[in-house]
């Protein structure tokens, strides 16, 4: 696959974090800090409705009265919220354009990520190749998005949210903060203040999506702060799988990404949503690396519906992020299935909510934490049986796995039932990469760190294969590249 | 192929071998027999470069180079395999990726170029084939759920594999019933050359039958106490190890 080929190129290039460059473009940038003019700034730039600029006020002033959490098992400075810059773009990309009219300096971005904007390319690629539309996210507005009328002619809409806010502005306001509502948490609510893009993706009933959807996200501008906004919605019966991917370039001073992601599954509807996290994780020592402090959450609101979240954390030195299931729908399905890795100081406190409230609800949980160097890995996850969810299951696996003698793993699972007939099961386990592996690996000629990568993928694999093919070959690259150095 | 002289070996400060000598040519088996806690084991670990196994004297000669200053992996790209007597298991890795990623590891090493994925296909499964073993083994995880038999024969699948120009085969009649000791035996059988050496650690005479060796040594006390031809390995099957570990012990 040429774009496996070509980060494998690139990390022999740039070393151990192959996104740590940046684009020089001019970017056009709100005054730094934060103030109910800065939040009418973001809105009156997008043009918005009215509707939309009262909602963001309203939740900047509900965000005022509200103080940071504190309970997660992670330790950084204090943020000084009037020290970023909430509104960054690149200029001359006012709105979503064609192909064509996209800077070129951005299109250069991308393809050094290896991600294809070029649809031409894309189709030309590889034999057999799936197809996937891209939208691209360029700090904090979409720059483009592909395959869009192939998408149109199966009436599926793919597009950057505020886009959607100007095109489908009713659908927006549908479901907008019905799942993650505009008081939530201090950082969904900074963020329902402040979002400045994102994707928005609407499949109508009975339609299954035809092609893999997928976001890229990149951080590039200095002091900016990252406040996307993703929402889902899959109509009755409907079926799309989506993907996000993320990086940053590496930087001194540690950048705060607070995203918001909404999934909405009707009845009979399903939903894949599978994450590769790569941000900046800061270096050796602790120093720089993204703040990824994000709420994401579905719900299950048909009978019969499923969302899945697959996520595979290998970036940002605190990872602060919980994708959950709101279980309504009678017979709905929620998943999840995490890959979350620290090296040296990176810190993740990452997990899941199954709120299980409709009959015959499942869900499950697989749980994979890798922790090296100082890292600090804690899994911390919730599954509630609501008293009406008769006959409701859990199942809840989290392995851990310690490279060295520094690092920290740490399971803190809640379990409330309500009623009888539910049944929770959790198994944790915690074991470290075994030296008989390293040398049984060594002896047959498979060097260090290929072999803790191979250990490593291993131990993963039950999530891994839940990705989309072509990315999951990305994802198994990444995860041996975050763990360089971590032995010997 | 190879010479160990003097050899000399700890393991947790503890001499284990003392003054180990032994030389091995191109194309000869020889065995080193001996009884529980002689070093047979240490002496596998010493010679692949484990960890925790500390060489305080002596030097071992491969091909010429200076085995003990070179990494594990670098050992197996200079052509040393060595055949475990408890082979690991690694959960999620099929035997197919770690055959892929050990055979393209000592390539590169090497400085050849790698096996794409077709050729890698057709040289296994050929492999595999002539050690009859199915397809299905070849999906599952490195020896996870292997029977002994099957761990063993795996073993000798990745030895076929990898082609090394010299295997020690540590124990590998342990645990395994007269049928996994034939096949076994004759897989190993097949890949016995002109160039190619071997030294086979084993404990009983038993798989001296099927593997018929050019030498054969007591190792006792962490030394050779006494070289032979094959038939010294049926005088110890009939008179036992006592008279050589008393020797040693003198």
């Amino acid at each position: 696959m040429a774009a496996t080929a070509q980060t494998v190129a690139q990390v022999r290039d740039l070393g151990k974090y192959k996104h740590g460059w940046e684009t020089e473009i001019e970017m056009e940038t709100a005054p730094k800090g934060l103030n109910e003019d800065i939040v009418r700034f973001i809105s009156a730039r997008k043009d918005e409705p009215d509707w939309m600029l009262d909602w963001r006020l309203k939740a900047y002033r509900h965000w005022l009265t509200m103080t940071e959490p504190t309970w997660a098992m992670v330790d950084y400075p204090a943020i000084d919220f009037q020290d970023i810059y909430y509104y960054a773009a690149p200029k001359n990309t006012e709105g979503p354009k064609s192909l064509d009219e996209v800077d070129p300096e951005l299109l250069r971005t991308y393809e050094k990520l290896g991600i294809p904007l070029k649809e031409q390319e894309v189709l030309a690629g590889v034999q057999g190749a799936p197809k996937v539309a891209v939208d691209a996210v360029f700090d904090s507005v979409s720059v483009a998005t592909t395959f869009k009328k192939e998408l149109e002619s199966h009436g599926v809409i793919f597009c950057s949210i505020s886009e959607a806010l100007q095109n489908h502005p009713e659908l927006v306001r549908k479901y907008l903060g019905t799942v993650v509502p505009y008081t939530d948490n201090f950082y969904a609510t900074l963020n329902s203040a402040v979002f400045s893009d994102g994707s928005f993706v609407y499949i109508p009933p009975g339609v299954h999506c035809p092609m893999e959807l997928s976001t890229y996200f990149r951080i590039n501008a200095k002091d900016t702060g990252q406040f996307e906004r993703t929402l889902i919605v899959a109509e009755e019966g409907s079926y799309v799988s989506y993907l996000e991917g993320c990086t940053a370039p590496m930087r001194d001073e540690n950048q705060l990404h607070a995203a918001v992601v909404e999934l909405v599954a009707l009845k009979d509807a399903e939903i894949k949503y599978s994450t590769v996290q790569n941000w900046y994780p800061g270096d050796e020592t602790g120093k720089g690396g993204i703040y990824n402090f994000v709420t994401k959450r579905g719900a299950c609101r048909g009978d019969d519906s499923k969302i899945r979240w697959t996520q595979v954390e290998t970036g940002s030195a605190i990872t602060w992020k919980y994708p959950s299931c709101i279980l309504q729908g009678d017979n709905s399905v929620g998943e999840f299935y995490s890959v979350a890795i620290a090296n040296n100081a990176q810190q993740a406190d990452t997990g899941t909510k199954m709120i299980h409230l409709g009959r015959n609800t499942r869900s499950r949980i697989i749980s994979k934490g890798i922790s090296a160097g100082r890292a600090r890995n804690t899994y911390r996850g919730l599954v509630r049986m609501g008293p009406k969810a008769l006959n409701g299951r859990n199942f809840t696996q989290c392995d851990s796995l310690l490279i060295g003698d520094r690092c920290g793993a740490h399971t803190v699972p809640y379990i409330e039932s309500r009623n009888r007939t539910a049944k929770v099961e959790h198994e944790a386990t915690t074991s470290r990469i075994g030296e008989d592996q390293l040398f049984y690996c060594r002896q047959r000629g498979i060097g260090e760190e290929d072999a803790v990568a191979l250990i490593v993928n291993g131990f993963c694999k039950e999530v891994l294969q839940e990705l989309p093919m072509e990315f999951a070959v990305e994802a198994q690259k990444l995860v041996g590249i975050s763990l360089e150095g971590s032995v010997g | 192929m190879l010479e160990i002289e003097n050899l000399h070996a700890a393991v947790d400060g503890r001499a284990i071998l003392n003054g180990l000598t032994l030389a091995v040519a191109p194309g000869e088996v020889h065995a080193v027999m001996g009884p529980n806690g002689s070093g047979k084991s240490t002496l596998s670990y010493v010679l692949s470069g484990r960890d925790g196994y500390e060489v305080t004297a002596g030097r071992v000669r491969f091909r010429g180079e200076d085995l003990l200053a070179l990494d594990p992996e670098e050992r197996a790209a200079a052509g040393l395999f060595l055949a475990f007597q408890y082979p690991v298991e690694i959960p999620g890795v099929t035997n197919m990726t770690f055959l892929k990623h050990a055979v393209n590891g000592l390539k590169v090493q090497r400085g050849e170029e790698e096996l794409d994925a077709m050729q890698f296909l057709k040289l296994v499964r050929q492999k595999a084939k002539a050690l009859g073993m199915s397809d299905d083994m070849l999906k599952r995880a490195v020896n996870v759920g292997f029977s002994g038999g099957e761990k063993k024969r795996n073993e000798i699948l990745q030895m076929a594999v990898l082609e090394p120009a010299f295997a020690v085969l540590d124990e590998t009649d342990s645990g395994l019933d007269i049928d996994a000791l034939k096949i076994v035996a004759d897989g190993v059988n097949a890949l016995r050359g002109p160039e190619r050496s071997m030294l086979v650690i084993t404990h009983y005479q038993r798989l001296l039958d099927y593997i018929v060796p050019d030498r054969v040594h007591v190792l006792a006390g962490g030394r050779i106490a006494q070289s032979g031809g094959k038939e010294l390995a049926t005088r110890l099957e009939s008179e036992g190890y006592a008279a050589f570990v008393e020797k040693a012990a003198a």
